[in-house]
């Protein structure tokens, strides 16, 4: 990267990158800087984790009963054999 | 049998898992499935056209579970071992339904050129500060918790993530709702590190604008 500073409107697409621990110890550290300095940037950082952990508290479609009756009479019946 | 690799260590009570399913215990396979089937039908609908049809999968893949468990070996995960029969499930109904592979695009559904994660009007397009905030994002955490995870937040949440193309609603699943780590969701999808990163990228920023739809109120 070089030693121009990021743009918010850089930030922001590099931010799952960051979160993931993919960025260079150099681009990290310019990510960084510019989140301290940048209460807009900061705020986006904050509103990507807020959206994670609503996501993490989100109700996945499970099975139908009837689909998990019949498969734990299938490995019931495989028992027996 | 083949010893497996040495750098592989069973995830903590896997092997108990393992042993009571083959001894028959059906609360362990019915604790199984609760754990699973959500996640399985998920990853199904990425191949099949149909809710119905990702349960049939699924259920098809448990049966193939069962059959095989006397011969898992402890080569990978139990949970990738399920999770490749699967997929491999999955992909060969997909293909009697003839529907294509669904990673055709690196975004995972967006199209080649992708798109912002937040609109262009969002910045300064020209002069000295082109390129940052025209208006500032407000700082969520420090909103009410009763309006943050109040019902209505969570349906907007659920409805985001359910109108996301398949393959980012299968990473974004997986990865924020199950809390899998990148590596189980690589592994198991078949995405390269930057692949599965940058479908993440997109989910993710779409959910955010959702969300900022709401909380903010209508200022996209």
């Amino acid at each position: 990267m070089s030693d121009r500073d990021l743009t918010c409107q850089e930030l922001v697409e590099l931010v799952t990158e960051y979160l993931e621990g993919g960025l260079s110890d150099d681009e990290r550290e310019h990510f960084e800087k510019h989140v301290v300095e940048c209460g807009g940037c900061s705020n986006y950082l904050d509103q990507i984790r807020v959206t994670i952990e609503l996501a993490g508290r989100v109700t996945v479609d499970d099975l139908q009963d009837e689909t998990k009756t019949g498969l734990l009479a299938a490995f019931r019946e495989w028992k027996r054999q | 049998m083949d010893e497996a690799e040495p750098t592989y260590a069973p995830p903590p009570g896997q092997d108990a898992i393992v042993a009571a399913l083959r001894l028959g215990d059906d609360r362990a396979f019915a604790a199984l499935v609760d754990e699973y089937g959500p996640a399985m039908l998920r990853v199904a609908r990425m191949y099949v056209s149909t809710r119905a049809v990702a349960e049939e999968v699924v259920q098809e893949a448990w049966l193939g579970v069962i059959a095989g468990i006397g011969r898992f070996e402890g080569r990978a995960s139990l949970k990738t071992w399920i999770f490749r029969i699967l997929s491999n499930t999955a992909k060969t109904r997909g293909a009697r339904e003839g529907r294509s592979v669904p990673f055709s695009s690196v975004t995972g559904g967006d199209g080649e050129g992708g798109e912002a994660s937040v609109e262009a009007d969002r910045f300064l397009s020209a002069g000295r500060w082109a390129g940052h905030w025209t208006s500032a994002p407000s700082r969520w955490s420090e909103l009410p918790e009763e309006r943050l995870v109040g019902g209505e937040t969570m349906g907007v949440v659920e409805r985001a993530i359910a109108s996301l193309p398949d393959v980012q609603q299968a990473v974004i699943t997986l990865r924020d709702v199950e809390g899998w780590s990148s590596d189980e969701v690589r592994n198991i999808l078949d995405l390269s590190e930057t692949n599965q990163r940058v479908i993440l990228h997109r989910a993710r920023a779409k959910v955010r604008r959702a969300l900022e739809a709401y909380l903010d109120g209508e200022r996209t």
